[in-house]
């Protein structure tokens, strides 16, 4: 089943891309496939028993014998729900690109799907060797993805985005080597742990990144802007919850030694990330900027979480992963939408938009008021975790977590009203639609999933980790 | 009468079927009319590749346990046997992609003849026993090159890589022959095992005689420093003579340097990893540094194969068989990947009837995307992503130097990567993201040749390149038996 998840994306990319077929046929094609994973997704949550835990539905196969080296993968109850993330934002942005009719589309399709396969491969890989590759699987259709589809400045955005990520992959390739011939093995159930800093290093590095970690983030702004919307939402909603997985999954649970060490510094980045982010989000001068700095503040906020490392920080930050990948994803996707009709994302020339377009309103405010982290939302369920968990390792990193809570009001409020409240603006015509049903289409279920968890959020945070102990978890590394 | 020491034919078959094959082609040059003479030729020529490699197979199979043949002047073994298929492979590869070039008719058949001679030499060249067969096989196929490099007389700068690579190459054949004398004069032997158990290692003689041979060695196999050759004549030579010198001299130059140094010289490895290391760090600084400022592709790609040598090396320099199976399994994506991208650059050069360069590589991915795909999975490979074998190479290489206790070899071949991915990626860059229109070029006319074989010779590239990733286990099991016929200490 595990494998399944895999493999149908990429059967599926392989088919858009060799069989001759019209771009409405490959776009159809693409979106079935899509609602198909979704489909094998939920069979997969109904079938896990989030009641034994631990690893299911595991799949091994050896790849090469003499350095150890399998093909292993299987769903944890925490990977579970990121692998739902991801099969929902992609089907959702695999949807948006087929209507908004992308320029060669079979390429783009496939390219998309191939992402699906690899993303939902990070988080279910578990071996080393094997998780790497998929890690870098990601990179392949992303840098097309940006660069070809991208805006005018999509060539400096990938360049940049590749070359910081691949810094970090390529230590963290150097840790991989290090750390499973030490070991004798690269299956991460059986490699042991490890006390080596400088190991422990290697992977952060390409977590931090990825993620991305204050200061880390030059890459970040340029790739979101000048990605195509639904690429955007990939790239903030999805691909940067690979980081957090790694940070959870290999980081803390493999090095409890030099995570404790190095506990302070990451605190810290994150908090610095967390406050920087939430400030430049309030000050950025366009919507994609908004979104994408808020990324990196709720980045920061779930890397505090997991470096918490106790109960409350690990629930909160794996329902955390799952509210900010939807919502981030909503946010771009809307932004799409607004340019779209405006031809610019700049604050200063939208407004008005509330007037005559009740659905982008309704939309546009929900999302925002999730993302705000307002009593009751799913997303102040998880910050609120979050912050309690760090609580326990020092009251000065929940200070830190308390003020960017208040600066994401602000940022989040300042869009909204930027967008749809005061006089209208000078981008903003008369005939410009509200949101089309397609698009209601693709932003109301993922909406649905985030008020569902607001109602319901134990729905992840009590059936992430075994008998609700992710400190317990951790410690065992996942055994 | 001079005692005739007893010959294996069914060992030296694939050289033997190449030298056939060569002779053949020759003759059509006289026996056959103008107008089917090239094809003549290059069937000839394929088909010796083809024997050769199924007479690899068979030397593989029933060659378990390894051992010296004609008077110990030549190894049968596996390692022999798996190096031989993968020349071979290649000069089937580049037949293929030679045919459809637009060069001048009237040197068709000896440009086979060549061909198929250089792939004998290599053939032999891997299988060497003693020095004597190891300067001889490089001569040979040394100098079928050489002439390859000039064949093709109406070629801007053709002439002039020839020159370099001759002189240049003879300098090194020299430098290789010179050493040869002086582990000769230290040892009393010309066979390697004979001059392992001479027990000379202390030796000046020896010791500067190793040096030598090492350099020797590394000028073929253009590592650096020993590299000043080859962007010249990479770009000068035939597109399809350059895609066999990437890979099929590459790789005969690389098991040689293994065989000779882990057979000959077991006493003095603390000396000739820590070399082989230096050379693998020289090689991977300048050939990456260099290829960064390069505009012209096919000057990348030498550049790119200087830096790929250094991977390989660090493979070498472990020795261990680790490091041996690291260097075997490398060389079968890497000859792929090498073939692949100098065809995809020829196919673009009979395209527009100038040299490639990153400019006029502009949205060729889009307008040939099954070429484009192929570029893309190639460049990939070279620079270690997942879904290619070249990924898997890396990692066996990193493992090796880590295992032998280098693991800032290691932190070395993974910077060297990170500044790779820059020309890597621009080459894809320039191949989807920009726009044709972007550029004035005047194309030659007409719509793009349609060449089936140079299509097909691509195509099977990308399938070795993608498939090494996926059946590392086989390929492995294969490289593993190879190396167990090295005496390992």
């Amino acid at each position: 089943m595990t494998t399944l998840l895999i493999c149908l994306p990429l059967a599926a990319a392989l088919i858009v891309w060799v069989l001759p077929m019209n771009p409405v046929s490959a776009g159809s094609l693409a979106l079935l496939a899509a609602l198909a994973e979704v489909g094998v997704w939920i069979q997969l949550l109904v079938r896990y028993d989030f009641a034994q835990g631990g690893l299911q539905f595991s799949d091994r196969h050896t790849w090469f014998s003499d350095l150890n080296v399998s093909y292993h993968v299987g769903v944890y109850g925490f990977s579970v729900w990121l692998v739902g993330l991801t099969v929902v934002v992609m089907a959702a942005t695999i949807a948006y690109g087929f209507w908004a009719g992308r320029e060669r589309l079979r390429a783009y399709m496939g390219l998309m799907l191939f992402l699906n396969g690899a993303i939902v491969g990070v988080f279910v890989a578990q071996d080393l060797l094997l998780f790497y590759a998929f890690f870098e699987a990601m990179l392949i259709p992303l840098y097309v993805l940006v660069g070809v589809w991208g805006g005018p400045g999509r060539m400096g955005a990938t360049l940049k985005f590749i070359l910081y990520t691949m810094a970090g992959s390529l230590l963290m390739l150097a840790s991989i080597v290090v750390y499973g011939l030490s070991q004798h093995t690269f299956d991460l159930t059986q490699i042991g742990e490890s006390s080596s800093q400088w190991i422990f290093l290697g992977f952060v590095a390409a977590f931090a990144i990825k993620a991305p970690l204050f200061p880390l983030h030059g890459w970040l702004p340029d790739a979101y802007r000048e990605s195509s919307p639904e690429v955007a939402a990939v790239l903030s909603g999805v691909v940067s919850k690979a980081a957090a997985y790694g940070f959870l999954r290999i980081a803390v649970a493999k090095f409890p030694g030099p995570a404790h060490d190095f506990r302070a510094p990451i605190l810290a980045l994150a908090a610095v990330g967390l406050i920087y982010g939430s400030l430049l989000a309030f000050r950025a001068p366009d919507l994609r900027g908004v979104i994408a700095y808020s990324s990196l503040a709720q980045m920061g906020l779930i890397t505090m979480g997991v470096f918490a490392v106790n109960d409350l920080g690990l629930d909160g930050s794996v329902l955390q992963m799952v509210n900010h990948g939807l919502v981030s994803a909503t946010l771009f996707l809307l932004a799409g939408m607004v340019e779209r009709r405006t031809l610019t994302g700049e604050l200063g020339r939208l407004g008005g938009m509330a007037r005559g377009r009740p659905a982008l309103a309704t939309v546009l405010l929900t999302t925002g008021v999730i993302a705000l982290a307002v009593p009751l939302s799913s997303a102040f369920a998880g910050e609120f975790l979050i912050l309690a968990g760090v609580f326990q390792r020092g009251w000065g990193w929940a200070v830190a977590g308390a003020v960017a809570i208040v600066l994401a009001a602000m940022y989040v409020l300042r869009l909204v009203s930027a967008v749809l409240h005061r006089d209208v603006g000078p981008a903003v015509s008369d005939s410009a639609l509200d949101l089309r049903p397609a698009e209601l289409g693709v932003t109301v279920p993922l909406l649905a999933c985030l008020l569902a968890l607001s109602v319901w959020p134990a729905a992840i945070t009590q059936h992430s980790f075994r008998g609700d102990h992710g400190a317990a978890d951790v410690a065992a590394q996942f055994k | 009468m001079i005692p005739r020491p007893h010959v294996d034919w069914f060992a030296l078959a694939p050289v033997n079927s190449l030298l056939l094959a060569a002779g053949v082609a020759l003759l059509s040059a006289v026996l056959v009319p103008r107008s089917g003479r090239k094809a003549v030729a290059a069937a000839f020529c394929a088909l010796g590749y083809a024997a050769a490699f199924g007479f690899a197979i068979a030397l593989y199979v029933k060659s378990a346990d390894g051992h010296g043949v004609v008077a110990d002047a030549f190894d049968r073994d596996r390692l022999t046997a798996l190096a031989t298929m993968i020349v071979a492979g290649t000069g089937l590869l580049v037949t293929g992609l030679a045919y459809g070039e637009r060069a001048r008719e009237d040197h068709a058949a000896e440009y086979y003849a060549l061909l198929a001679a250089s792939g004998a030499g290599m053939a032999f060249f891997v299988g060497a026993n003693n020095l004597m067969t190891l300067f001889l096989a490089l001569e040979w196929f040394s100098i079928s090159l050489y002439i390859l490099c000039a064949i093709d007389r109406d070629r801007l700068g053709g002439l002039e890589a020839a020159l370099k690579y001759l002189i240049i190459g003879s300098f090194g054949s020299a430098v290789l022959l010179f050493g040869s004398a002086l582990v000769y004069g230290a040892t009393g032997k010309l066979d390697f095992p004979g001059i392992a158990a001479a027990g000379a290692q202390d030796d000046a003689l020896l010791v500067l005689g190793l040096a030598m041979l090492i350099a020797g060695l590394a000028f073929k196999a253009s590592a650096a420093p020993f590299h000043m050759w080859t962007p010249d004549v990479y770009e000068g030579a035939p597109t399809p003579v350059t895609a066999f010198m990437a890979a099929a001299t590459k790789t005969a130059a690389l098991v040689v340097t293994l065989r000779v140094l882990v057979t000959a010289f077991p006493a003095n490895a603390h000396l000739w990893t820590v070399a082989i290391a230096a050379i693998a760090v020289c090689s991977l600084a300048i050939g990456n540094f260099a290829a960064l400022v390069q505009r012209g592709v096919k000057r990348m790609l030498a550049y790119s194969s200087i830096s790929q040598a250094g991977f390989m090396l660090i493979g070498v320099s472990a020795n261990s068989e680790l490091g041996g199976r690291a260097l075997l399994y490398y060389l079968i994506p890497y000859t792929a990947m090498s073939v692949g991208s100098f065809a995809v650059v020829a196919a673009r050069e009979r395209e527009l009837g100038v040299p490639v360069t990153f400019e006029n590589m502009a949205g060729f991915g889009w307008e040939r995307p099954l070429l484009g795909i192929s570029m893309w999975a190639f460049l990939l490979g070279f620079a270690g992503f997942p879904l290619t074998g070249g990924f898997i190479g890396k990692f066996y290489v990193f493992a090796a130097a880590y295992e032998h206790g280098w693991t800032w070899l290691v932190i070395v071949g993974v910077l060297a990567t990170l500044v790779s991915l820059y020309y890597y990626l621009g080459l894809v860059r320039a191949m989807f993201m920009r726009r044709t229109e972007d550029l004035q070029l005047a194309p030659i006319g007409g719509s793009p040749p349609r060449d089936a074989l140079l299509q097909t010779t691509v195509f099977t590239c990308l399938v070795v390149t993608v498939g090494s990733f996926f059946a590392v286990q086989p390929l492995i099991d294969l490289c593993k038996h190879a190396v167990n016929a090295l005496p390992w200490v």
